[in-house]
């Protein structure tokens, strides 16, 4: 059903953020070459949903299978964010899992994932976080075979949670201005912190301090896209051709990396301050720019482009 | 068993592991060689710095190049909650000790977890599940999220979801949830030497990732082996 529709709709005129998940691969991929694995058609339903009277989705909102991309052959997962807020349950997590391991013996050219998630599916809590960390081995192992892991990141639910901890995984990342990328969202911290730390509804603060703009000058993440799928393209196959081996090296240039961004920005109180210390001219002026604007900035920031991922 | 008492146990023989701002880092001897502990303790939540700390202690033991084991010893909360920590890439810094502690069993240093607390989410993540084999002591409580706090996320009424708990290890708190759904691999005996048990379980480790072996096995964890296998069979085919 979904996949029909997204058959007939123009893929340049798709809005990133709110496409479905199939979609979004349909569209990403080279036309008509998208194969889902365990499609909606073998109804793996979480067997755990129904206890909380919780309906259940038949591909437990995770999208995943082979496709090409400029001719190459790649394994792809896309979570869908309507379904349980793109939650990591027991089957979500599983068939995630099982696309990396088969990326070591089929040797693609990349493997893609493209994030939606509050993170973990609180229903089937124990399964998500073990999954998650299922996972986390499991791309060390894709990316020490040689193999690239790129994450796109520009849905509506963000990448949160264990989400975040798989994204900074990856051998490189895209996002758009609606992506954000971070561990505890802004109700986790109001919940636990007050609204002092962290007001939830200031969606300003939000995108400021999780944003797919700050993730991109502070360099956590490679690649900034307009909200379209043609960027998403664009900046997947330029990130694949890129992609930074997964050794000591990287990991001792990633330790001086993240330890030095500490020394400069530990006393920010706000991502403006941040940008200002990296050398924004008119940080107040970020959050309004436009693709282009924003692209001709981040050039001018030395930290925004590295191999220490 | 508090941390002292693990150290004596694993380290007869003594051992300069400290805690500083509840950041376990040393060594001590083992079987003729030595073993790297980091660790987190006293509930300790852990944020962005001492993420860094405790993987810098991690490559140090890499760089020294003599498959030392790595034990991680975990008493933490969960992620540290704060909008600094988010601002300066929380996600980052731990990916970035996980990966750093999957480097290090990649590179011929085993690295067994070892929880004795409690520890949870982002925290639990990044640390002992980021080891090859991760053991538990009898009293430890990983969870992901309190029972309170899953029935406000859930808007199921309390007790109602601490019956539910009873006989469904898949969403509930506690060590033996864990256990069952493969995350957790062995609890040891607090009662004999753990610098025995530990050693058996370095000599005795398996290629590859036990845990949805295991989850299934167990039940705790019913369908997620299949799911996998499901996954590859289909990729190789297609």
């Amino acid at each position: 059903m979904a996949g029909d529709r997204a058959a007939s709709i123009d893929p340049n005129a798709l809005s990133w953020y709110e496409a479905s998940a199939r979609q979004r691969v349909v569209a990403l991929v080279d036309p008509g070459t998208f194969q889902e694995i365990l499609p909606p058609a073998e109804r793996r339903m979480s067997p755990h949903l129904p206890l909380f009277d919780l309906p259940r989705a038949f591909d437990d909102g995770i999208v995943v299978g082979r496709a090409t991309l400029d001719g190459s052959r790649i394994l792809i997962a896309a979570q869908e964010g309507r379904f349980m807020g793109g939650a990591f349950g027991e089957i979500h997590g599983a068939k995630l899992v099982g696309l990396l391991r088969a990326a070591l013996e089929l040797k693609p050219r990349a493997v893609l994932i493209l994030f939606d998630t509050g993170g973990v599916r609180l229903q089937e809590a124990n399964a998500g976080e073990t999954a998650i960390a299922e996972t986390m081995r499991a791309i060390v192992d894709v990316r020490a075979a040689g193999i690239p892991v790129i994450g796109l990141i520009g849905g509506r639910a963000g990448c949160y949670g264990g989400g975040g901890l798989i994204a900074g995984t990856c051998s490189r990342l895209a996002v758009s201005e609606g992506g954000r990328i971070s561990v505890s969202g802004p109700e986790v911290i109001e919940t636990n912190k007050g609204a002092e730390e962290f007001d939830s509804r200031d969606r300003a603060l939000v995108w400021r301090t999780m944003g797919g703009k700050h993730r991109r000058l502070t360099g956590g993440a490679d690649a900034f896209c307009a909200d379209t799928v043609p960027a998403f393209r664009q900046a997947a196959l330029a990130l694949i051709g890129r992609a930074p081996a997964f050794d000591r090296d990287t990991l001792e240039a990633e330790q001086a990396r993240l330890e030095d961004r500490l020394a400069r920005f530990g006393d920010c109180r706000d991502a403006t301050d941040v940008w200002r210390r990296l050398g924004v001219n008119d940080p107040e002026a970020v959050p309004a720019m436009d693709t282009d604007a924003f692209d001709a900035t981040v050039a001018r920031v030395r930290e925004a482009d590295h191999d220490a991922r | 068993m508090t941390l002292a008492e693990i150290l004596a146990s694993l380290f007869p023989e003594g051992h300069d592991v400290t805690v500083r701002d509840g950041l376990v880092s040393g060594a001590g001897p083992l079987s003729g060689g030595r073993i790297t502990v980091i660790g987190i303790d006293g509930d300790t939540p852990l944020g962005v710095d001492g993420a860094l700390q405790l993987s810098r202690c991690v490559l140090d033991a890499i760089r020294a190049g003599d498959g030392a084991p790595i034990l991680v010893a975990v008493d933490s909360d969960s992620q540290r909650m704060s909008r600094r920590d988010e601002l300066l890439g929380l996600n980052e810094c731990l990916a970035h000790l996980a990966k750093a502690l999957l480097l290090a069993d990649r590179s011929g240093h085993p690295t067994i977890g070892l929880i004795y607390g409690h520890s949870a989410a982002g925290a639990f993540i990044a640390t002992a599940l980021a080891t090859r084999i991760l053991a538990a002591l009898p009293g430890a409580n990983p969870s992901v999220m309190d029972l309170p706090s899953v029935a406000r996320v859930t808007k199921l009424p309390l007790d109602k979801l601490e019956d539910m708990a009873k006989s469904t290890p898949v969403f509930a708190p506690g060590l033996d949830n864990m256990v069952a759904t493969g995350a957790v691999h062995v609890v040891l005996d607090p009662d004999k030497p753990l610098v025995d048990q530990i050693r058996d379980l370095i000599a005795d480790r398996e290629p590859g990732d036990a845990r949805d072996r295991l989850g299934a096995e167990r039940g705790g964890r019913p369908v997620a082996r299949d799911v996998a296998r499901a996954v590859i069979d289909q990729a190789r085919r297609g």
